[in-house]
């Protein structure tokens, strides 16, 4: 019984070469070209700087500044009014000034005052731009200090040495981060759209009314439909990893089968989502909004580029309810880190829960009989 | 063929919260009759019709369908029905086939005795060279037919048509009644819905519905001569003009 | 004019008998305001991290309460062995280890130099080093307080000043970028759904044989979605103001007329893409899935466009979201006026006329 629905769902995608091919091309597009968009490596800072000092360590620090790769020297002048502007313009992210009598006051007074200046509208970016700055600020006022210090290191100086690893991504390489993310973004968008769509417009077209009135039962009629999906969602997984490796060079540290397993289980919830909707809604018109208002908490929500753990305590809670979250921590905990199954088996268990409660409500909700 | 009532409902009623959308209906419906349900929009005719075909749970009364309870054996009413809903149903992105392989399928028709019932219907329809044809390239008389059909596939001993012949030239229509009469003649009891007046007079029994009670059930002979009318269409309006519910 | 007015008439009509789209329409703005607004942040919080320590003494441990005592971390794990890392790491219990050498408190004491060890979760690089950095600066602290009074010679002191955002909050991005983003997705997929609904139904010949010039019977379908993406920007600017306590520094006027340019947009790539498709289905995917992701990563929003290659700087001038994302940020939170933001302006004028263009002509050969 179910066979013969399956059966009939494969035709008609297959009759409808347009749906496929967006179902397939479209995130295959977007898997390639967006990792190379979303680099939030932040190195090219714009920076004006705004010199007042005309000394020999104020060049020094300029210099300093520019050196390295972190910032990129798009001003240098001697009015902050200049400099200003080219923030205004987004010419400019972070102005340094380097006020008059700079080394004087170093050398007389024992200290003198920077002040740095960020375009904070972007947060980030004018937090890792000081970060950066200050630390090569920081650095230069240790070399100036042991240059003008006669004696030799004064030993009563306690000193903590940090090292830093990052571990698992040494050269902080965001593709790595990237593409499983997005990998896992697009599948669902796609499964839990496609699953959506199909339903709605039988309902539209009025010929699920005829599948209600025969013997079908309602396990069958719905099982027999979101399995082709299933396949065709295990497929564009499959083409996605290829991607990843033939593109970016990404390999599952963790092995394949993990992330096979629990990649099925995770397209069950996906599909969970896109039949609950459907029972929801009557025209694909609602059906559109109502994803769509789903797939904005997914983009943002999940994780993919915001860090969960800066999140206050409700949101990260309402995070841990979207399945998406959890399959792009275990996506990048298998990819990157090469977690096991065992390593990660509580997720296997809470993405079985999504799968059978989705699952469940939609069955309930969707009546045969009212 | 046995002599007993196909369909036989006694005071089935269905409400939705206080407004009572069916009340109280009785009535029988013998095999190989075709049993007319007429009725104004709103009149209750397509929840009636939702209850005895298993879609909708009765609120009270008692019903029984080709022999089973519509309370517990809706599944089992399922199997043993066709239905064909004014809304064209077949799938329009399927072969003529493909369409009957599937619903054959769905009513558990296999093997070599799908493809019989295929090439019959398809012969009887006079389908066979446009067999691998879209549905939706057929022209709309063709998809009635084709789909009046493949409701009766699986050779039920009862069919519901809600209001076939919608939309439909009336050469074709007189053709449509003629497949209907066919089956009649075959045992088969049919369970129509109509708007049109004429296809009233086709019909072995007629009931008319008016705000959600049978206000009048008979042959139509009878009910024009009970209302001393010329047509069903007077019947019709004599009946309906006290109708309280609008549409 | 009075038959167009009817048609507009029934438009509305639609929109407006369809209570539950009208429902998310006017809800789902509300909702993501709040949400996004609030949850929303690239600030490292209570970021859980575990600590390595061998021998824990009282050095030591006041070190790690001062850790645990910052906002920035929450030690979930106290570990005695390095084999424990991995595992940590691999079962993402938290994302930084620290990691404190065997004799840390003695060498400390005696040698005047000890080593710590931060080892960062670098699947998310930006979070790891940023946590790094963090915790850089907990222990420079401490061994500040260590030093006690004495002030270093020859110091360089840093100013910072956060311009337009003094408190770093996220909200002067994201309100912007949720802004722009509803509102491409909202106008392209209502406009292209309604449109190629009425095609799939054969309602649309119908329309077309009135005696409306046919343009306008598509008009009218866009119009009242218009009009709703309009309320959402009066929600959303509402909401960021007196909700997020997000100033409006620029000309509400100027804003809002720019809004009303970028509805305009959107709904003309709507009309596009309606009269491109002939199915609901591929017209949502392509106002959905096809808009979502590329106007999320090009409009700079979560990504910096200038951090982005050449290649991929030059696709991002294509899209829309952009253009007005640009215009949202410099009105909105820098104040600037219109001078600024004069060739964006232009730009998004040029592209609902190219849009508008393209549509109608593929309009006109569908009819002939």
């Amino acid at each position: 019984m179910i066979g013969i629905v399956i059966k009939k769902e494969f035709r008609q995608i297959f009759r409808n070469p347009n749906i496929l091919r967006m179902m397939m091309v479209m995130p295959i597009i977007q898997l390639i070209i967006i990792p190379f968009a979303a680099d939030y490596e932040i190195k090219n800072i714009d920076l004006a700087i705004v010199n007042q000092d005309n000394s020999s360590y104020s060049q020094r620090l300029v210099q300093k500044l520019v050196a390295g790769n972190y910032f990129q020297l798009v001003e240098a002048s001697t009015d902050y009014r200049t400099a200003q502007e080219s923030i205004e313009k987004g010419h400019a992210d972070l102005i340094i000034t380097i006020p008059h009598d700079f080394e004087k006051n170093i050398i007389k007074e024992n200290k003198a005052t920077i002040s740095i200046s960020a375009d904070a509208v972007n947060g980030v970016k004018a937090g890792l731009g000081n970060l950066y700055a200050n630390q090569i600020i920081g650095q230069f006022n240790a070399e100036i200090r042991e240059e003008l210090l006669v004696m030799p290191r004064h030993n009563e100086i306690v000193n903590i040495q940090t090292f830093a690893q990052n571990r698992y991504n040494p050269h902080n390489d965001y593709h790595l981060f990237m593409v499983p993310g997005i990998l896992a973004l697009l599948v669902t968008m796609v499964g839990a759209l496609i699953s959506t769509l199909n339903i709605v417009s039988e309902k539209e077209k009025g010929t699920i009314e005829q599948i209600n009135v025969t013997p079908l039962k309602k396990y069958q009629f719905i099982i027999g439909k979101l399995t082709p999906f299933w396949i065709l969602g295990m497929i564009s997984i499959t083409i996605g990893f290829i991607i990843s490796y033939v593109v970016f060079g990404i390999v599952s540290l963790g092995g394949y089968l993990s992330i096979y397993l629990y990649s099925g289980l995770y397209l069950l919830a996906v599909l969970g989502i896109g039949l609950l909707l459907s029972t929801f809604v009557d025209t694909q018109q609602q059906a559109t909004l109502f994803s769509f208002f789903l797939m904005m908490n997914f983009v943002l929500l999940s994780g993919l580029y915001t860090a969960v753990e800066s999140m206050p305590g409700w949101a990260r809670f309402l995070s841990d309810l979207l399945p998406p979250s959890h399959f792009i921590k275990v996506i990048r905990s298998i990819f990157i880190k090469g977690s096991s199954v065992v390593d990660i088996l509580p997720e296997f268990g809470i993405m079985a829960i999504f799968a059978v409660v989705l699952n469940g409500l939609a069955v309930m909700n969707y009546r045969k009989r009212a | 063929m046995s002599k007993e009532a196909i369909i036989k409902t006694q005071n089935l009623t269905k409400s939705f919260g206080a407004f009572t959308a069916v009340d109280k209906i009785s009535f029988e419906a013998m095999p190989g009759e075709i049993f007319g349900f007429l009725g104004a929009n709103g009149a209750g005719k397509t929840t009636a019709m939702k209850m005895l075909s298993g879609l909708l749970k009765p609120s009270s009364g008692t019903a029984s369908v080709v022999g089973f309870d519509v309370f517990k054996q809706s599944e089992m009413i399922k199997k043993n029905i066709g239905y064909m809903s004014q809304k064209f149903s077949l799938y329009d992105d399927l072969t003529v086939e493909e369409n009957i392989a599937f619903f054959g399928g769905i009513y558990g028709l296999r093997g070599d005795v799908l493809k019989l019932a295929q090439m019959e219907l398809l012969e009887r329809l006079q389908l066979m060279d446009q067999s691998k044809k879209l549905v939706a390239s057929l022209p709309l008389g063709w998809k009635q037919k084709l789909s009046f059909s493949v409701a009766m596939i699986h050779k039920p001993r009862l069919v519901f048509l809600d209001e076939p012949t919608g939309g439909v030239d009336p050469i074709t229509r007189r053709q449509f009644w003629e497949m209907i009469y066919e089956a009649a003649e075959n045992g088969v009891t049919i369970f129509v819905t109509t708007h049109y007046m004429d296809e009233a007079e086709y019909c072995s029994r007629v009931s008319i519905m008016v705000d959600g009670k049978i206000a009048a059930m008979d042959t139509p002979r009878a009910l024009k001569e009970q209302f001393g009318a010329k047509n069903m269409d007077e019947v019709f309006y004599t009946l309906a003009r006290g109708a309280k519910r609008g549409e | 004019m009075k038959t167009f007015l009817a048609f507009v008439l029934k438009e509305f009509q639609h929109v407006w008998r369809d209570k539950r789209s009208l429902f998310i329409l006017i809800a789902m703005p509300v909702m993501l305001m709040f949400i996004f607004g609030f949850a929303l942040s690239n600030e490292v919080k209570n970021s859980n991290i575990a600590i390595l320590c061998p021998k824990p003494d009282e050095e030591v441990l006041s070190l790690i309460e001062k850790i645990d005592q910052s906002k920035y971390f929450t030690i979930n794990k106290m570990m005695h062995n390095p084999n424990e890392i991995e595992n940590y790491f691999k079962q993402n219990k938290g994302k930084m280890v620290i990691v404190f050498e065997n004799d840390f408190a003695d060498k400390l004491q005696h040698d005047k130099l000890a080593n710590v060890q931060l080892i960062g979760d670098a699947t998310d690089p930006n979070t790891a080093t940023t946590m790094i950095g963090y915790a850089q600066g907990i222990i420079a602290d401490y061994q500040k307080s260590l030093l006690g009074e004495t002030n270093l010679p020859y110091a360089i002191q840093v100013e910072t000043r956060m311009l337009y955002n003094p408190q770093l909050l996220s909200a002067y991005n994201f309100v912007p970028g949720v802004m722009a983003l509803i509102l491409t997705l909202l106008g392209t997929m209502m406009t292209s759904v309604s449109i190629v609904k009425e095609k799939e139904f054969g309602s649309m010949e119908l329309l077309l044989v009135s005696p409306v010039k046919p343009i306008m019977v598509i008009f009218s379908k866009a119009l009242p979605y218009a009009l709703l993406c309009f309320i959402d920007v009066l929600i959303i600017l509402l909401m960021a103001r007196y909700v997020l306590d997000m100033p409006i520094r620029g000309n509400i006027f100027l804003l809002l007329a720019m809004s009303v340019l970028f509805i305009f947009t959107t709904l003309s790539l709507g009309l596009l893409i309606s009269n491109s498709v002939d199915q609901q289905q591929v017209a949502m995917f392509i106002s959905l899935v096809g808009l979502m992701m590329p106007s999320l990563i090009f409009s700079g929003f979560m990504f910096p466009i200038e951090n982005m290659p050449k290649p991929m700087q030059i696709i991002s001038n294509i899209v829309p979201t952009k253009w007005y994302f640009e215009i949202l940020k410099s009105v909105m939170v820098k104040g600037l006026g219109f001078s600024y933001i004069w060739k964006h302006t232009l730009i998004l004028v040029g592209m609902t006329a190219f849009f508008t263009l393209v549509a109608v002509r593929k309009f006109k050969i569908r009819l002939s």
